[in-house]
């Protein structure tokens, strides 16, 4: 079986062979946020008929969290979930001649090449090479220009250089393209917006330039489509009776089909469940975009407020209309600070008088905190079952209830005592308290933004060596 | 005979810092019209407003059938330091449906 299958991957790499140009490249997405479910990677890769494979690992704020563990061993900071999903998906997608790129790299790209290098022996993987984007990270440009202004609160941006834990700008997808014209079969890249991962590989394929916005606008768009995976084919969707999802539990993930004149239909795994229709490609285009017509990435600005979707097949759509205007002469880079701590926990209650008894609760634990001298910036109540998620104060009395207490403060002992506090509910609360959980104190690494002109950073290719 | 966004439509939430998007796209032509008309960002934000947030600005976009309604200081301070349960406030798009549209609400004619 292996044997057959090798030969046939042998097949399809001659074909893909960076020499001959296609006119159709179909690209795949394999994961679209960190712990994004590995099954569906696998699915698309097996069966997707795939060119290349992007995967999306990387939230604003994970790369902060993983500077951190980067600071603690400097072996680490790439996504933890790196090896578990690679093990998975990279050895398929390296038989079928199928090329990867991912940001998993995050605050470590070079780590991450070297992780999987050392693990790939083990996976069975035939010899690869491996391109590493290096550059986003701009942590020391940061401190050399603390006069950059805030874009969420314009206040300068040295007030927050104390507590800085990372600074990354945004690439575009020029660099994964360039990491892709090395002949490497993975581009391991840090942060990388999560358009461009999908725009670099037609980049790469079809020799776009960065003056022809029809074909920018278009893979753009692709790419912003397929970027969370799942819920452009089904994912976010189902609401039973009212919008139904077949096979929801076996969703498969989005790949779109490129044509070298920027023409773009986008599909999903074939046999896999979900949807994918005018209906979800409509609910993800707006996905995270506020002004329709100036979406602003590294490549270009998209205007996407004229776009218009085609049912072309099932479960296969063609968008038309969407523009572009040239990419502007800044970088976004994304500062992950230090915020203090958050202690949060929850305790149940049901029955008679449940809402009461968690009211009780929740005065309780308040005047205990107070009494032991604990003091918070900010504190949050919530009755699950009432009002957690919409802060509705009108929700009639549900059967049971459970409280919830989180709070923020740059004490961490005054963090850990709030879900202790919960938790001790049980025993020294209200009547018929259960089911008490302390989630315990969480560092906070909260994050806000800085432009910068584009010409300050400096991109690098590495070539990961296989030796 | 009062009818509700949810009546008419689907939504989706989506986040960037403290700002909600929330999409609302009709099922049919006829519904797009109603909403156009009636789900105005007032009707929005009053709906909203006790999670402290606003302004609500609505973006159109008719081929679609869609609004896009972006609804800042939705989020308890952002999406890294809330201490929401939901802080990237996916649940949103569902607090979005429940809106009575008001041209179809007695009590809400009457008002205007």
């Amino acid at each position: 079986m292996r044997g057959l299958s090798n030969l046939f991957a042998g097949a399809k790499i001659a074909a893909t062979e960076d020499n001959v140009v296609k006119d159709r490249i179909r690209i795949g997405c394999g994961a679209g946020f960190a712990d994004d479910r590995i099954p569906p990677g696998v699915e698309i890769v097996e069966r997707g008929d795939l060119d290349y494979l992007a995967m999306e690992c990387l939230a604003e704020r994970t790369i902060a969290r993983e500077t951190l563990d980067r600071a603690k061993d400097p072996t680490k900071g790439y996504t933890p979930v790196l090896l578990e999903r690679m093990e998975a998906i990279f050895p398929p997608a390296l038989r079928r001649g199928i090329k990867t790129v991912t940001n998993m790299g995050a605050a470590n790209p070079m780590g991450a090449a070297d992780a999987v290098r050392k693990h790939a022996r083990e996976w069975d993987c035939p010899d690869y090479r491996c391109a590493v984007v290096v550059g986003d990270e701009v942590s020391d440009l940061m401190r050399a220009h603390p006069e950059l202004v805030l874009m969420e609160d314009g206040a300068p941006l040295e007030s927050l250089l104390p507590r800085m834990a990372s600074a990354n700008a945004y690439l575009g997808a020029d660099v994964v393209a360039q990491g892709l014209a090395t002949g490497a079969e993975l581009v391991i890249t840090g942060r990388v917006a999560d358009p461009a991962l999908f725009l670099g590989p037609m980049l790469h394929a079809f020799g776009w330039s960065y003056d022809d916005y029809a074909k920018l606008a278009n893979g753009t768009l692709a790419g912003h489509l397929l970027e969370c995976s799942g819920q452009l084919t089904g994912g976010c969707f189902a609401d039973p009776g009212k919008k139904e999802v077949e096979d929801l539990a076996g969703l498969g993930y989005p790949l779109a089909d490129v044509w070298v004149d920027g023409r773009v239909e986008v599909s999903k795994t074939p046999g896999s469940g979900g949807r994918l229709d005018v209906a979800t490609c409509t609910e993800q285009l707006l996905y995270e975009m506020h002004d329709p017509s100036a979406y602003i990435t590294p490549d270009c600005v998209l205007d996407a407020s004229k776009v218009t979707f085609e049912q072309t097949g099932r479960d296969r759509v063609a968008f038309h209309g969407a523009t572009a205007k040239p990419r502007t002469p800044t970088l976004k880079v994304v500062v992950g600070y230090f915020d203090g701590y958050m202690g949060s926990g929850e305790m149940g209650f049901a029955g008679i008088n449940a809402v009461a008894r968690a009211k009780l609760g929740i005065e309780v634990v308040k005047e205990r905190l107070r009494r032991r001298g604990l003091t918070y910036e900010e504190m949050r109540i919530d009755l699950i079952g009432m009002n957690s998620l919409h802060g509705n104060d009108t929700a009639p009395e549900p059967y049971e209830v459970r409280l919830r207490i989180a709070a923020r403060t740059t004490d961490k002992k005054a963090a850990e005592a709030v879900g202790a506090e919960v938790r001790s509910l049980h025993m020294q609360g209200p009547t018929g308290a259960g089911g008490g959980i302390n989630f315990g104190a969480k560092q906070i690494l909260a994050v806000k933004s800085v432009l910068i002109p584009r010409e300050w950073v400096r991109t690098e290719i590495v070539m990961e060596d296989a030796a | 005979m009062s009818v509700r966004v949810y009546d008419l439509a689907h939504a989706r939430a989506g986040d960037k810092g403290n700002t909600s998007n929330i999409s609302v796209t009709a099922y049919d032509a006829a519904g797009f019209q109603v909403l156009q008309r009636e789900l105005t960002p007032e009707v929005v934000l009053a709906h909203f407003r006790h999670l402290g947030a606003g302004p609500v600005r609505r973006y159109e976009l008719p081929q679609l059938g869609a609004l896009n309604f972006v609804i800042e200081n939705a989020l308890g301070g952002g999406v890294t330091r809330s201490l929401a349960i939901d802080p990237h406030g996916k649940s949103l798009s569902a607090l979005m449906l429940t809106i009575v549209l008001p041209g179809h609400n007695e009590a809400g004619a009457a008002a205007d």
